[in-house]
């Protein structure tokens, strides 16, 4: 959306004043239109799946379920309050927070524009956003999370954390103003969900018996199958956060592309040199990593500046993962700190760097507006995610000790937890093989 | 008569079903099982994240077999189930007591 800054100039601060003097853009209403089912793909059924066969066949339900009601809980909230807080301005405060003028999409109607597309259309994109980042951080306390305790967090966390950040990046707040590229999401998305996910699983703790019991994936058909709907739906993701069908649009896709084709080499390489052999697994997390790395930057880096960007995110994701994992033993169950924390974190450092038009066939396509000088642009980089990261650890942590307050607790109880949540929070069991 | 109950390598199932077939065996049940012996188990690595998986997957056949077969039934999946490699698995062979045929009353060996 960085390319709002320079598409869109000024209207995002305040989509709607210049409602009337914009004309509609068919070409790029359709591209969005497309882009939002796309990006509500990789939610349902793309990441459900790619989680779902990640768990133990006993919980395989539970991770489905919290997807999809996640997606329908974000996307009522979106109705009610959370667009306007994210999107709209917010006056005096709208350097933190949007106002209140589109509550319950209030003066919302088919004429009401975002830029040369429709405000309900950019408004429907925005909110397929806003229901991955939550989802994303379940993989951090799968398998043991109680489901009321989820849907309580899952709605504080994105009012609290998904949607002020939302408005400082994108939506007319503090860093919009201040240039920090952040094209689709390497904030905004992937360290939010990533750092909470971190804070999720130091909170919770580890899975009863973690490091001792084996807790192999029960179906990693169902997670290659779900990373392919994730690298497909990603074009929308990346190349729909231009706003418009354009070269942009069109260079964003491509080194969203390349990304992910480097990430998956480079983990592949990783494994095969580090454990001798090379696992399907492990290349599905290089395009996640990949595509998570280069989503902060996808748009204003050149396709040899995005090859780079992949190598690098596939081999840094590796060694994180297992630093985490192995070295630090938290059960940050599915990886989901190491792979888009980092990747985020990465990726929002090394737009500021891939930006600059003067690395010769490594160029990007140039700094934000008042950045001349990659020092400069890395300021602000730097900038964004210490206070994003900062900002999500502790809001994390504190809506995790509400939500305890609330739901009495956080965990479901060690025979609960032995017996799957399928059957404990749901009722029913996803396999009835005879 | 005998009860021969075979643990194999799965893969071998076939090999050994038609084998058998060839000697005149008419009927076994198959069960897919677990366990370990010599081979013992095998290390999978997930993300780096490993686990020793111990228990091996394997096929075990139960024959009700006529006490003049028995030796040759054996020798029959020993060399069908046999690779020379360790894992080729074992084979047990106790009493039988009573076969009866449920459709037709009959019982023992003309049960079999």
């Amino acid at each position: 959306m960085f390319a709002k800054i320079i598409g869109l100039g000024l209207l995002a601060l305040s989509p709607h004043v210049l409602a009337a003097d914009t004309p509609l853009n068919t070409g790029n209403t359709a591209w969005i239109l497309t882009a939002t089912a796309l990006v509500l793909f990789m939610s349902l059924p793309g990441l459900a799946l790619f989680y779902a066969g990640l768990v133990r066949s006993k919980n395989v339900l539970s991770i489905l379920v919290q997807c999809f009601a996640i997606a329908a809980m974000i996307s009522l909230l979106w109705l009610i309050g959370l667009y306007s807080l994210a999107f709209t301005d917010g006056g005096s405060v709208n350097n933190w927070l949007g106002g209140t003028s589109r509550l319950l999409m209030a003066g919302l109607n088919k004429d009401s524009m975002t830029g040369d597309i429709p405000e309900v259309t950019f408004a429907a994109f925005q909110m397929t956003f806003a229901i991955i980042t939550p989802a994303l951080i379940i993989g951090a306390f799968a398998e043991r999370m109680k489901f009321a305790s989820v849907l309580v967090f899952s709605a504080l966390w994105t009012l609290a954390v998904y949607v002020p950040v939302a408005h400082w990046v994108w939506g007319g707040g503090y860093f919009f103003q201040h240039g920090l590229i952040d094209f689709a999401g390497g904030t905004v998305v992937h360290i939010t969900a990533g750092i909470a996910a971190l804070v999720c699983a130091l909170v919770l703790g580890a899975r009863k018996g973690f490091g001792k019991v084996a807790m192999p994936p029960h179906n990693l058909t169902m997670t290659i199958t779900g990373a392919g709907m994730l690298w497909v739906g990603w074009y929308g993701f990346n190349g729909g956060s231009a706003l418009a069908a354009n070269g942009s649009a069109g260079m964003a896709l491509f080194v969203t592309h390349i990304a992910a084709s480097a990430g998956a080499l480079a983990w592949m390489a990783c494994e095969w040199i580090k454990f001798g052999k090379p696992s399907g697994l492990g290349i599905v997390t290089g395009v996640i990593a990949g595509l998570g790395t280069i989503t902060g930057a996808a748009g204003v880096v050149g396709p040899a500046g995005a090859l780079v960007i992949g190598l690098l995110a596939g081999v840094i994701c590796f060694f994180m993962t297992q630093l985490i994992k192995k070295t630090l033993k938290i059960d940050d169950s599915l990886d989901v700190f190491p792979v888009h924390g980092v990747g985020g974190i990465l990726g929002t450092f090394l737009a500021g760097i891939f930006c600059s038009p003067d690395l010769g066939v490594f160029s990007g396509f140039g700094y934000a507006t008042g950045h001349e000088s990659i020092g400069s642009q890395l300021s602000i980089q730097i900038l964004g995610i210490v206070v994003i990261g900062v900002y999500t650890a502790v809001l994390t942590w504190i809506l995790l000790k509400v939500t305890a307050v609330v739901t009495g607790g956080l965990r479901v109880n060690e025979d609960e937890e032995r017996e799957g949540l399928d059957l404990v929070a749901h009722d029913e069991r996803g396999y009835d093989i005879n | 008569m005998k009860m021969v109950s075979a643990v194999i390598k799965p893969f071998k199932l076939d090999d050994v079903r038609e084998a058998l077939s060839d000697i005149g065996v008419t009927g076994l049940t198959v069960t897919e099982v677990k366990g370990f012996g010599r081979q013992k188990g095998h290390t999978e690595l997930y993300r780096g994240a490993e686990y020793v998986v111990d228990f091996v997957p394997k096929v075990r056949l139960d024959l009700a077999v006529k006490e003049a077969d028995v030796d040759r039934v054996i020798e029959v999946i020993c060399k069908a189930a046999g690779t020379g490699k360790i894992g080729d698995g074992k084979i047990f062979v106790t009493d039988l007591l009573q076969v009866v045929r449920i459709r037709t009353g009959e019982t023992n060996e003309s049960a079999i």
